[in-house]
């Protein structure tokens, strides 16, 4: 919040209607012609104008090689919006969105593009009133990162004048080990300060992950049993259906366990495992966070509690898949997994001996990603061995995405003379009892940046914590053995698992 | 799929509605709130198709009260009730029963209701026509947590606003305050964008239009400012203009949809402010459902100390302007001593 929105006498916390809107500001997007930015920035840049949440002459600008001119801009938003948006087009708020479209044309290394973007930055304070605020968008390749934060130093595009600010968003990966991941802190950060950098993990995004805290905290009926007296295990799944589609320059010596294990699942584990925070802001959340993320403690054996895979060709949902070796532009002998399932445990009161079974996947059975909380069984039965031979484990899924919502899983008695206790479950369904349509992840997240507030973006500390969790697996794998391979369309390796029935626990079916 | 009930009670209507829903095969019920809404024939139609429309962002169980009142004295004796139970397709989302009370049961309609509202969810009553003087104290008032008035519907909103204010209860809301949040939301935008103090405010819209009047009280309630009333063709509201120590700053609208932001040393701008339908409304207004403070302390304001603009002499402000900024004088003394 800027100093003028304490004294606008407009403005009061108990007023609910009144949208948190950004005040006066611009965002930068470098890289604008890339798919993020057409399918998910522009149109989420349009649906909180829509949604009234942008100030009134906000302004877009893009940066890219391509040679454009702003209207030529313009209408690829244009195109971008029709095509993407959430809500519907409304020619009135594009109007408004127009007037603040800018585009400047040039390379990373071109001097004098940066110069024309400082003076386009000017202009929109001038004539837009956007008074300085900007954010940077680095919708770019990893490798450009310090390049472009550099360019922005040199020219002065960084400092922050007296009561405006200077943002820099950054997306993943934020290195591919703790080493380069502190490299590129410094760099970030020798540029813009640690609380003007936001990294974007768009699943913390979602809706479903902020109910995690919602689910746990405001509630009573789950934290009692939120621990090791009552929860057998936990196994936190995303599993995507597609393959590497043209991302093999990328991917490739990337991996599943760097791409997906160390950013979004272990913050879905820090969110299920943490303590609860003293309040609901930043600082608070980070510190918890960061806790829990410090206790984790693998396995002994890698080798025998890890998995790593590669897709072999097969059929997925009824469509020939050729194998990830096969794929083009992957070296025939490549290592890359494409599969990875890691089994962790967390060193403190309330989760001891409690493992938490990550895994990711492309080519997997269906696109999915879900927290399942699986419960210790009854330590006494009452009823009969027969009678209960269908019952399964109580268990807490929390369906992160497609079909958001939360299920609960327990027995039941089937309905007729003889005793027989079934597993059913009990849904709540976000469609059922919500907006047919929750904000997008990058809304919610492009809107926080605007607005100051870090609650939703990892730290420096919580990145460079995973990759002290993820190195040694990755470093165990570089030595010993190949990935295993496993059918498109199926869940994964057979050696993931036997990995969990060495413990009498199998994968749930997500 | 639909049910029609002649005759009925509220316990044959649950029947139908489970009926209903085994029928088209979704046992379950994720409904999250009862709107009871009451209306007379003539708009039963086009409320119940905005709280459908509402209802896909707030899935809810609908009951529509129509009160039929009848000619004859030997039929507004007799007491009948007939239902029209929707559930699936027809019902937007969730289910809608049509409840038309005929006689003496018009009475007692609360009585009809009760048995059928969601166990544990909350109940909000809209009265889309004819809302009673004391929403909190109507029969139908009294089983709800939020109750919605609509003053743009009323004969003379003015005095209804009056009314409204003098038996405000919390859990009161009024359309034609939701109306206005867009207006508020861009005008405190406005505010945002510059550090000037404002020391007077126009507010210019249609006549008989109670928004215009909230939206001065509003604004008077939170700058301690002197507020003009000004009349112009609409649609709505046209313009508010901000007189502060660094220049004026105006929001337009002529066309009822787009808007320019005029503030002083900067260009003029164009800001979406499209009017609003009623589904959208009352989608507003089930998103919370606790007490909404500050209309409760702008109702409360008063009506009487906005003043009128002269039509004649546009822009000078006549004699009630001047007493009515007196006493905002002293108020803004008193806030700035604080």
């Amino acid at each position: 919040m800027t100093a003028t929105h304490g004294a606008n006498p407009l403005r009061d916390a108990a007023d609910r209607r009144l949208p948190r809107i950004a005040g006066p500001s611009g965002l930068v997007i470098f890289g604008v012609t890339g798919d993020l930015s057409r399918k998910k920035l522009m149109p989420a840049v349009y649906d909180l104008a829509n949604r009234g949440l942008l100030p009134p002459g906000f302004s877009l600008v893009g940066y890219a090689r391509r040679e454009w001119q702003d209207e030529d801009f313009a209408q690829e938003v244009h195109d971008a919006v029709k095509a993407h948006a959430r809500t519907p087009f409304r020619e009135e708020v594009w109007q408004q969105l127009i007037q603040g479209m800018r585009f400047v044309q040039g390379d990373f290394d071109d001097d004098q593009a940066f110069e024309n973007l400082k003076s386009t930055i000017q202009d929109l304070d001038k004539v837009q009133g956007t008074g300085g605020n900007f954010a940077f968008y680095l919708s770019v390749p990893p490798k450009f990162f310090p390049k472009v934060v550099k360019q922005l130093k040199k020219h002065g595009l960084a400092d922050q004048k007296e009561g405006s600010w200077r943002r820099a968003v950054i997306e993943k990966p934020f290195g591919h080990d703790l080493v380069s991941a502190q490299e590129l802190n410094k760099v970030v950060h020798e540029v813009f300060p640690s609380n003007e950098v936001f990294r974007i993990d768009h699943y913390l995004g979602k809706e479903t992950v902020q109910n995690i805290l919602a689910l746990r905290f405001a509630n009573t009926l789950f934290e009692p049993i939120w621990n090791r007296s009552y929860v057998d295990h936990v196994q936190i799944t995303m599993a995507e259906d597609i393959g590497i589609g043209g991302r093999a320059g990328y991917y490739d010596g990337i991996g599943a366990a760097r791409d997906v294990i160390q950013n979004h699942l272990l913050q879905l584990l820090a969110l299920t495992a943490m303590e609860e925070p003293s309040s609901f802001d930043a600082d608070a959340l980070a510190a918890e966070k960061t806790k829990v993320l410090g206790a984790v403690r693998l396995p002994h054996d890698l080798g025998k509690d890890t998995v790593r895979g590669q897709y072999a060709a097969g059929w997925q949902g009824g469509e020939k898949a050729v194998g990830y070796l096969q794929e083009d532009g992957i070296d025939p002998k490549s290592k890359t997994d494409t599969y990875a399932a890691v089994k962790v445990e967390i060193d403190n009161r309330r989760w001891a001996g409690v493992p938490f079974y990550l895994r990711t996947g492309k080519r997997l059975g269906r696109r999915v990603t879900e927290i399942a909380v699986v419960f210790q069984r009854a330590p006494h039965s009452p009823f009969d061995h027969t009678a209960t031979e269908e019952l399964g484990q109580n268990a807490l899924v929390i369906r992160v995405q497609p079909d958001e919502g939360v299920t609960m899983r327990f027995g039941s008695k089937v309905p007729g003379t003889a005793m027989e206790v079934r597993d059913v479950s009990m849904d709540f369904a976000y469609g059922e009892s919500f907006t047919e349509s929750s904000p997008e992840a990058y809304e919610r997240l492009l809107l926080d940046v605007l607005l100051g507030d870090s609650n939703l973006f990892p730290r420096t500390e919580e990145v460079e914590l995973s990759w002290k969790i993820l190195d040694p697996i990755e470093q165990y794998w570089d030595k010993h053995g190949k990935p295993a391979q496993y059918e498109s369309g199926t869940w994964g390796p057979v050696e993931a698992d036997e990995m969990l029935a060495r413990h009498g626990r199998s994968w749930r079916r997500p | 799929m639909k049910i029609d009930l002649t005759d009925t009670t509220s316990s044959k209507i649950n029947k139908a509605l489970v009926e209903g829903r085994r029928a088209i095969g979704t046992p379950a019920v994720g409904m999250v709130l009862t709107l009871v809404l009451v209306t007379d024939e003539e708009n039963a139609y086009d409320a119940l198709r905005a709280a459908n429309e509402a209802s896909r962002e707030h899935p809810s169980r609908k009951l529509v009260v129509v009160k039929r009142f009848s000619r004859s004295a030997r039929d507004r004796s007799k007491a009948r009730l007939d239902a029209e139970v929707r559930v699936g397709v027809e019902a937007g989302t969730g289910e809608t029963v049509v409840l038309r009370l005929y006689g003496e049961v018009i009475e007692h309609a609360q009585s009809v209701v009760l048995p059928l509202l969601l166990p544990d969810a909350p109940v909000v009553v809209w009265w889309a026509a004819n809302a009673p003087d004391n929403p909190a104290k109507d029969p139908l008032g009294t089983l709800a947590q939020r109750r919605v008035t609509d003053t743009y519907a009323a004969e003379n909103p003015i005095e209804e606003l009056k009314a409204r204010a003098a038996v405000y209860t919390p859990g009161d809301t009024d359309l034609a305050w939701s109306r206005i949040t867009p207006w508020r939301s861009m005008l405190a935008a406005a505010l945002d964008q510059v550090d000037c103090k404002v020391t007077a405010v126009r507010v210019e819209g249609e006549e008989l239009n109670a928004s215009c009047e909230l939206l001065g009280m509003w604004l008077a309630e939170r700058l301690h400012v002197p507020v003009t009333r000004a009349v112009s063709g609409g649609p709505g509201l046209t313009s508010v203009r901000m007189e502060t120590d660094c220049g004026p700053i105006e929001l337009r609208r002529s066309d009822g949809s787009l808007a320019t932001l005029a503030i002083e040393g900067q260009p003029d701008r164009a800001v979406a402010l499209n009017r609003r339908e009623t589904s959208e409304l009352i989608a507003e207004e089930l998103r919370r459902l606790d007490p909404d403070d500050t209309y409760a302390s702008t109702l409360r304001f008063g009506v009487d100390r906005l003043a009128a603009a002269d039509s004649e002499k546009s822009g000078d402000s006549a004699q009630p302007a001047k007493k009515a900024a007196s006493t905002r004088t002293a108020a803004a003394k008193k806030a700035a001593s604080k």
